[in-house]
């Protein structure tokens, strides 16, 4: 095993010869990983957390201790850093893992309804790094709105739906075979809001399915709540950014790669059309499916 | 589809522009459905609604709700229940008005198609592929939607499927369409007909409200981000247009207002009169609209100005990024919907965060089983018993002073006084006499007759400022001649008997 190598002191090389790990370095590195998994506890509010990320800054045997810890429990250590503290992610098949039958139960039964609670995420992730320097800037603060979000995606879609028209093509999907209607066709016609009973968003609605997104986010400490207007309005922490950047976008991208549809890019932020149609021939950087023409 | 019946459809299916045909018809007839559907359910109510013409109400209520769609939001729910009311009032005017509202209600809410979960209406209509074989396709569409207002309200808005159902015909170019109403309006408006001027100008204001929609949506995409649009070219030439056209429009409008309102006043039939009238509110609506559309396209400059200020000029990243819109999102919309998932799966389990699963220990568990749930009561929380202190006397004057005030002020009724007098005389007894003397006065200047009279007083103190300058060390302001009044306290209380039963009010004010 990996840790045990590293905790026997025989294998230290530094010349100073660091103590040997203790059970209490065992438990340090532990609490640390622990704080890592409250992900609203930041290390600029919690003392002992501060020094904890410190001394995994500082402290090569304690950083490889806690890392190890992480690894065992599951986890993907994104950063540990004093602004995001111990940024941890859950690996594929740990226990902290979030699964779509959990997050809706609708979305376990309804594929249609699946697609649009993955595709929020995406949206919001999005919407919150628009350009491809925010999402690598540290410094950069994303903020959205839920009704914002909404209409990001609508607007794309709409796009999709004219170009679709102009040339002629039907969209509307054989009733048969309802898994081969096109995406953007799912959310353009599922109602943007609706009006309910109890005066709450209409959970089956696009604002409430992005409503829900971004309340579970705020819950995973990827967003923090800043005011109520337009549907209610958020800004990123940098775990989030650290989420998207490191892991999010990389395992979709994979995905869409394995799906054949969008050759490599070569890292800047150009935006190539995908493969096999000239449907979506939009402006280099475009954030939207505005045309230069 | 007749050429099903021929039996060899590959060879004889249809050219794809006369499927097409068929097809756009087919959906056109579909829009319609949801229409004669209500009359069609009526008869399922609980309840007897035969007596309404539901596919009336249904199209007024599209009407209503086009009209009343404004820049940023939609109409209101509540509002169109409310004006869609008189109309169904007029088809029974027996019922009970409760009744109305739930037809009118039932009506928005089924046009809305309040059940399903897409909130939409779905046909399924047949075409020939280009491999000549027969597909059957579904149609989605809404007639009325809800979209989200400020504040977390739900407003109502129009599809253009429900404009083409309300009006016909209107997925025309709209500039020129709305140049040729406008003509014929003119025309009409000339010739005297002013019924079929009425009509044009209805069909006006509806492209009006089409245009500053497809304004509205192009603005909000441009406040989004400044990149994603061509500011360049497309934007400046489309709010130049959009300008130019209101300009137009304002100048037309106003000439025809000019000449209804000409047409309204000189008209001797009482008809001719109402449709000119009804015609010169249209028009001014026209031309409130486009101010309203002329305001928007001014901020839209500096909005850009502001946003570039912000996003572009900001110093660029050290390292370049992934592109999330230009290289995920964009490019999942197209593909279907299978395949799409895989991509918004895997974003979404790496995505979404972790959650630390609950750990039960077998012990609390028992324990919190057992535990019996916490009443809630049913009043809240007992109040606290409040506290109450007894608070230090801190009036400014005593019991005494108020006494010896009052009995200063008990002057006859047939001898009022200089209010100078009385405060030199108070002075003598007490320095801090005056101050209450001097506000009883001025109290006295505006008598409470009607509490007086209300509750029977013999006398009333009264101060009237006849000019005269006060002089005194410590006051100034008028040298008020202070008096007392007598009150027939007798023929008071019998004209309150009478009184009261006629006006209560009366009393209050006097």
């Amino acid at each position: 095993m990996d840790d045990g190598e590293t905790l026997a002191p025989a294998q230290e090389p530094e010349a100073d010869r660091p103590a040997a790990v203790t059970p209490a370095d065992a438990a340090d590195a532990a609490r640390l990983v622990a704080c890592g998994l409250q992900p609203k506890l930041l290390p600029a509010r919690d003392a002992e957390y501060a020094e904890l990320i410190r001394r995994h800054r500082d402290d090569p045997a304690f950083a490889r201790l806690a890392d190890a810890v992480a690894a065992g429990l599951g986890l993907v250590v994104l950063e540990v850093s004093p602004r995001a503290g111990m940024a941890v992610a859950a690996a594929e098949d740990s226990v902290f893992a979030v699964r779509m039958g959990d997050y809706s139960r609708r979305a376990a039964s309804d594929s249609s309804d699946r697609f649009l609670h993955g595709l929020a995420h995406l949206a919001v992730a999005a919407m919150a790094f628009p350009r491809p320097a925010d999402l690598a800037d540290d410094g950069y603060i994303g903020r959205i709105t839920v009704n914002g979000v909404d209409a990001f995606v609508r607007q794309a879609c709409r796009r999709l739906e004219e170009r679709a028209e102009e040339q002629g093509e039907n969209s509307d999907p054989a009733s048969d075979a309802p898994g081969l209607e096109a995406a953007w066709r799912v959310y353009a016609r599922r109602s943007a809001t609706g009006a309910t009973k109890d005066a709450r968003r209409l959970a089956g609605s696009t604002t409430g399915i992005v409503g829900k997104a971004v309340a579970f986010l705020v819950d995973s400490g990827f967003l923090q709540r800043t005011g109520d207007e337009a549907g209610g309005t958020y800004r990123t922490t940098a775990r989030y950014q650290l989420q998207v950047r490191d892991l999010a976008g990389s395992a979709a991208m994979a995905e869409l790669l394995d799906l054949g549809v969008v050759p490599v890019g070569d890292g800047s932020a150009s935006l190539l059309p995908p493969v096999g149609g000239e449907e979506l021939d939009l402006v280099a950087e475009a954030g939207l499916p505005f045309h230069g023409s | 589809m007749p050429h099903q019946n021929t039996g060899v459809p590959r060879s004889v299916a249809p050219g794809p522009a006369a499927d097409e045909g068929l097809a756009r018809r087919l959906k056109a007839l579909a829009c319609t459905a949801p229409l004669h559907d209500l009359d069609v359910r009526k008869a399922n109510l609980a309840g007897e609604y035969s007596t309404y013409a539901m596919a009336e109400v249904a199209l007024a209520a599209i009407d209503l709700v086009t009209l009343t769609m404004d820049f940023d939001t939609g109409a209101d729910h509540d509002q169109i229940v409310a004006r869609l009311q008189p109309r169904v009032a007029a088809q029974a005017p027996r019922r009970p008005a409760e009744e109305h509202e739930r037809v009118a209600r039932w009506v928005l809410e089924n046009l809305i198609n309040v059940g399903s979960v897409d909130r939409g209406f779905r046909a399924v209509y047949g075409t020939f592929g280009t491999d000549g074989a027969y597909v059957r396709r579904d149609y989605d569409f809404k007639l009325v939607e809800e979209v989200p207002g400020p504040g977390g309200s739900v407003y109502l808005r129009t599809t253009d499927e429900a404009v083409n159902v309300l009006v016909g015909a209107l997925d025309t170019d709209v500039t020129s369409a709305q140049i040729a109403a406008e003509v014929k309006l003119e025309v009409l408006i000339n010739r005297g007909r002013l019924a079929d001027a009425q009509l044009a100008a209805e069909q006006a204001r509806y492209r009006t409200v089409q245009y500053a929609e497809t304004l509205r949506r192009a603005l909000e995409a441009t406040r989004r981000d400044v990149r994603a649009v061509d500011w360049l070219r497309a934007v400046p030439d489309m709010i130049n247009e959009a300008l130019d056209h209101v300009a137009d429009r304002y100048r037309h409008e106003n000439a025809i207002l000019t000449n209804i309102r000409k047409a309204r006043d000189e008209a001797t039939d009482p008809e001719h009169k109402r449709r000119a009238a009804e015609l010169v509110d249209i028009v001014k609506d026209c031309i409130r609209r486009h101010t309203q559309l002329q305001s928007r396209l001014l901020e839209a400059g500096p909005l850009f100005r502001a946003e570039q200020d912000r996003q572009a000029f900001a110093t660029p990243a050290a390292r370049a990024g992934l592109d999330l819109y230009g290289q995920l999102l964009a490019p999942v919309l197209p593909l279907a919907v299978e395949r799409a998932s895989r991509v918004t799966d895997a974003f979404f389990a790496r995505g979404a965060g972790l959650r630390t699963p609950p750990a039960v220990r077998v012990g609390d568990l028992v324990e919190a089983l057992l535990t019996p749930p916490l009443e809630r009561e049913h009043l809240g929380a007992e109040m606290p018993e409040p506290d109450l202190v007894a608070t230090p006397e801190d009036s400014r004057f005593s019991e005494a002073q108020l006494e010896a005030a009052l009995e200063l002020l008990d002057l006859p009724h047939d001898a009022p006084r200089r209010l100078s007098g009385l405060l030199a005389e108070a002075r003598r007894g007490d320095p801090e006499l005056p101050y209450l003397v001097a506000l009883l006065a001025v109290h006295a200047a505006s008598p409470p007759v009607g509490t007086a009279y209300r509750q029977g007083e013999q006398r009333l103190l009264f101060a009237v400022d006849d000019g005269a300058q006060l002089d005194d060390p410590e006051f100034g302001g008028a040298d008020l001649i202070v008096g007392a009044a007598l009150l027939d306290a007798a023929g008071m209380a019998q004209e309150r008997t009478v009184e009261n039963t006629a006006g209560k009010n009366e009393g209050h004010r006097e």
